[in-house]
């Protein structure tokens, strides 16, 4: 497709007020990010129904691992964290990491998390 | 700091915003701070949701059966996991639709010339698109909370139902809101026509949105899935 050729693009946006600084991906690539991250909600899904493994040990991380793959695949592609300014970088991720930590320790605080456990 | 606002003027004359001492859009470096300041709001929804976890004294609970003394009559777990994987499904192909509207205003001035390239190009057809998909989301909400209410959880019956309401409902509010703001967006299309200098504003509402998308891919793991 013609718009492939990405220093095509985007002849008259302003790229620096904007903070763009790599070319913005291409529509094939939002296509393939979708296509993925339906392939892992269709894995989370299919895993919510398999009873040995809702059982097991690795249940609970292995959801949380697959839900922060696509927490992340939307905020680098879509949100274009991956290719803009590294000041947004900072605005997004250093409340996020307050709020993860804040998260983690009220559960530590009201029991819902153990050391030697993990989650109960 | 006049040297630092000289810098980048270059830009102003021609996008209309003033010079700033990052070089930056002042709107785009707000919406970064505002969305990072809901990601403390949200967390403090889903913390306090995990918290009450398993706490509710009294029926219906989200994955477990309720059978008397809990319940006066049994209740059969209350999440509906086949119609939130729906909701989920569309809520995701409406970031896709969104990031499609973003780069078809972006790429408006450049010469389309096949049918696949008009339709990816279209912003209306994908701001529509998000609208829609956007609404449809909204719409499996209000069935679930219909048939939540039906089946005896309400806001007040118990603290899951308290904590559920809170935190979904604090999340369908904002989806209300992207969807409202696409609809302005749309309103101006429709009036004068997006282009590359407006890519902006359509970037600002782009982010809003994948913001309440990411936040539903973190619910719909630790409140739906997480047994």
């Amino acid at each position: 497709m013609a718009h492939d050729s990405s220093h095509e693009h985007h002849a008259n946006v302003d790229h620096t007020s904007m903070g763009i600084e790599k070319e913005h991906p291409t529509w094939s690539t939002y296509w393939k990010v979708a296509t993925i991250l339906t392939l892992i909600t269709v894995v989370e899904v299919w895993i919510y129904y398999i009873p040995s493994f809702v059982a097991s040990r690795a249940f609970i991380p292995t959801l949380l691992i697959l839900s922060a793959v696509k927490f992340a695949t939307v905020v680098l592609f879509y949100m274009h964290l991956r290719y803009d300014h590294r000041l947004f970088r900072v605005l997004f991720t250093a409340p996020l990491i307050i709020a993860m930590t804040t998260i983690v320790a009220l559960l530590f605080l009201f029991g819902k998390l153990s050391a030697r456990t993990g989650l109960t | 700091m006049t040297h630092a606002a000289a810098a980048p003027s270059a830009h102003d004359d021609t996008h209309g915003h003033p010079p700033t001492s990052t070089g930056l859009d002042n709107k785009k470096i707000a919406i970064w701070a505002f969305i990072g300041s809901e990601c403390m709001l949200f967390a403090s929804l889903i913390s306090t949701y995990l918290i009450y976890k398993g706490r509710s004294v009294v029926g219906p609970y989200p994955h477990e059966a309720c059978l008397p003394p809990g319940c006066s009559t049994p209740l059969k777990a209350i999440l509906n996991i086949p119609v939130t994987s729906a909701s989920t499904f569309v809520l995701l192909m409406s970031s896709l639709a969104m990031v499609l509207a973003l780069a078809a205003v972006e790429n408006k001035d450049q010469p389309k010339t096949t049918t696949g390239e008009k339709i990816l190009g279209s912003s209306k057809l994908w701001l529509w698109m998000t609208a829609i998909l956007g609404a449809t989301f909204l719409g499996f909400q209000a069935f679930e909370f219909t048939s939540f209410v039906h089946e005896g959880l309400t806001i007040r019956t118990n603290l899951f139902g308290s904590s559920f309401f809170t935190l979904t409902g604090f999340h369908g509010a904002h989806v209300t809101a992207g969807v409202l703001w696409l609809l302005t967006l749309l309103a101006i299309d429709y009036r004068r026509g997006l282009g590359p200098k407006d890519a902006i504003n359509v970037d600002l509402a782009a982010l809003y949105w994948h913001f309440v998308d990411v936040v539903w891919i973190a619910i719909f793991t630790l409140v739906y899935l997480i047994k």
